[in-house]
């Protein structure tokens, strides 16, 4: 069984809210990559979203921009965080999800991408420039290789094409949480609610609250209506405003911060 | 309209979820538009009247002389208002968002022509206008930034990525996902997801269905060789779409920059490869990795790593041929036309008659070109001061 499947369900078997910390590969270096994906699990994380940076990421506001491109002029290249997520598969189970736009799969070629996700133990794929009409030669490489492609859902999904989605998922469905792209919001789009009762009509398969969750609020809010949260600018912020030396120990006390948050306020103890 | 927009295997609706709706909408209305007699004689009316169409056919009988061979026309796009065939776009989509209720428009912009014609058309129609530019791009280019803001546009500069055109489309569809359920995208070149490539090619084609009965009016047969510039290939694909289906030979011209065989070009079907960007598969200048590659032009309006999916296909097809000229050749036949013909092109045209001037010497005089001046080049002398050591100032 897909290890993220697997998960989710275990998580819903145990009334347990999943946390999806967000972290782009090779920021600020990939050894400090690295680190962060021990912390995070340590920290509470049921399930680690990992970016692979992209010259041209025009899902994501200025926090993760900033971030790819720093990432990708230390020299940062898929290989690498393939490799990472290697050295961390054989140290830990949490599953690791890969955040990719399409042209770095493409390019590849969608199999060649697929098997060596794979092969680095990666259980899914979240390519948010693909959308699902355009799918189907994704989908079959990322089923070939035992991946799951993560189906996305905005607050301005008719639907008719909500169906379609939520009928072809697995793993966890990613709701958008707003009409924009990835960063910090004041507030929730006001279409968030309905959206999550519009997929539950027609799946079973988790919901995962993301874009704009910022705050331990905001995160716990999200939690009281899906089924897993996926925080990422925040994240990422919290490392720019931590000094080098003081990263690890910034990023654990945020997470732990969202875990107890999402988990009804009872201190998480790791 | 073809099929959720793929021309072979290029074209598509890769875009974020979020857009997919907007998509529909727009995709929806525009297919009604099209077929509605009430837009497109209001899009006649403004071609007409207020753009100064249809735009001339001129014999360039000095410049044919002085090359020695084919017989050069060219088609006038430089003549319309604002000074390029960016306006026939522009206003065919903002009557459209005018149409769907949309109060805001935004756009991207490389030198600042499609901003312009953007700007002119929003307060043509009455709409807010928000223009991107790379921030390289808006110091490059003060006097198009300062004529947008004249206009009434808000011209935000971007400071992501290499700070140039891509970057600006980028920020433009970041824009458009944000403010959606307010906002139309004017997208400036026949690139995008669909329906984008498929509209601007029909608004664009004018160009070539003017230019078709033009010339078989003044020469009683067609033109042997179509030419025309290829950036994202807005001006080339309306050029050439009317003549697709005849024995007419068709050749885009992209920016080989500094030379093919170093890094600096914008030659992207020349040498380039399949993948996806802004929302379409087309072809790309991209790395090992599927990064993309910055590029290099000195006209900024083919400085873009990406190209419009039809023209991918047509290069695939093999019906239209795909050539490319650098700096110095388009320079050399800027002077050329401005000083045979008393016409200033702009620099992104000046790569269609570089070309030209390869090519006529090896025709015969019965041998009929059309070129596609598609801008003309007051924007582009200030540049072309500085890059032949001219002190202005």
């Amino acid at each position: 069984m897909n290890g993220l499947v697997k998960t989710m369900s275990e998580l819903r078997a145990g009334n347990r809210k999943a946390l999806i910390p967000f972290i782009t590969g090779g920021y600020p270096d990939m050894e400090m990559t690295e680190s962060f994906l021990t912390v995070l699990v340590e920290s509470g994380a049921d399930v680690i979203e990992l970016g692979i940076p992209f010259s041209d990421p025009l899902a994501d506001g200025p926090v993760l921009q900033a971030a790819a491109t720093e990432a990708l002029a230390g020299g940062t290249t898929p290989n690498q965080i393939f490799a990472a997520a290697a050295r961390f598969r054989e140290k830990y189970d949490t599953p690791l999800v890969f955040l990719v736009y399409y042209n770095m799969v493409f390019h590849r070629g969608l199999d060649v991408f697929c098997q060596n996700a794979a092969k680095a133990g990666i259980s899914a794929l979240v390519v948010p420039d693909l959308p699902f009409e355009e799918a189907e030669n994704l989908d079959q490489a990322a089923e070939a290789a035992g991946l799951v492609n993560i189906r996305l859902l905005s607050p301005t999904t008719s639907d008719e094409r909500l169906e379609k989605i939520c009928k072809s998922a697995a793993g966890f469905i990613y709701c958008v949480a707003v009409t924009g792209v990835t960063g910090e919001r004041a507030q929730m789009d006001s279409g968030i609610t309905s959206l999550l009762t519009r997929a539950k009509k027609y799946t079973d398969v988790p919901l995962a609250l993301g874009f704009g969750i910022s705050t331990s609020a905001q995160a716990k809010v999200a939690a009281e209506s899906a089924d897993a949260v996926i925080v990422g600018s925040a994240l990422t912020k919290i490392i720019n405003e931590s000094k080098p030396h003081n990263h690890l120990h910034a990023v654990e006390e945020f997470v732990r911060s969202l875990r107890s948050a999402i988990d009804g306020g009872e201190k998480y103890a790791g | 309209m073809e099929n959720r927009g793929k021309f072979g295997q290029f074209g598509g609706q890769f875009v974020p979820e979020t857009l997919m709706a907007a998509l529909g909408e727009l995709e929806q209305a525009y297919n009604v538009a099209r077929g509605d007699e009430g837009y497109q004689s209001q899009y006649r009316e403004v071609l007409k009247n207020y753009v100064g169409r249809p735009t001339l056919l001129y014999h360039a009988e000095k410049l044919s002389l002085n090359l020695g061979g084919a017989k050069i026309l060219l088609k006038r796009e430089d003549l319309n208002h604002t000074g390029a065939h960016k306006i026939n776009n522009a206003l065919g989509q903002a009557i459209l968002a005018k149409r769907m209720g949309k109060k805001r428009i935004v756009a991207e912009t490389g030198a600042g022509q499609h901003g312009v014609a953007a700007a002119t058309a929003a307060a043509l129609f009455g709409l807010d206008c928000v223009v991107y530019m790379g921030e390289e791009d808006m110091s490059r280019q003060a006097l198009n930034v300062f004529r947008m803001k004249m206009l009434g546009a808000e011209v935000f500069p971007v400071v992501s990525g290499s700070k140039t055109l891509k970057d600006a489309t980028n920020e433009a569809i970041r824009d458009w996902v944000t403010n959606v359920r307010t906002t139309f995208y004017l997208i400036g070149s026949a690139v995008g997801p669909h329906p984008y490539p498929t509209m601007v090619r029909e608004l664009q084609s004018v160009i070539g269905t003017e230019a078709r009965q033009q010339v078989l009016d003044s020469e009683g047969r067609l033109p042997d060789v179509l030419i025309a510039c290829v950036g994202g290939g807005s001006n080339a694909i309306g050029m050439f779409h009317p003549f697709l289906k005849d024995p007419v030979r068709c050749i885009g011209v992209e920016a080989a920059g500094h030379g093919l065989e170093t890094q600096s070009h914008a030659a992207t079907l020349t040498k380039g490869s399949p993948g996806v960007l802004h929302g379409a598969m087309s072809y790309l200048l991209q790395d090992d990795d599927g990064q993309i590659a910055p590029v290099h032009s000195i006209s900024a309006g083919l400085d873009y790593p990406g190209v419009g999916p039809e023209h991918a296909h047509l290069k695939e097809s093999g019906r239209v041929e795909y050539v490319s000229v650098t700096d110095q050749e388009a320079l050399d036949a800027f002077a050329l036309l401005t000083r045979e013909e008393g016409i200033i092109p702009a620099l992104e045209s000046a790569h269609a008659l570089a070309y030209t001037a390869k090519l006529a010497p090896t025709l015969t005089p019965e041998t009929t070109l059309l070129v596609c001046l598609s801008g003309r080049g007051d924007k582009d002398v200030e540049a072309v001061a500085r890059l032949t050591g001219v002190n202005l100032s």
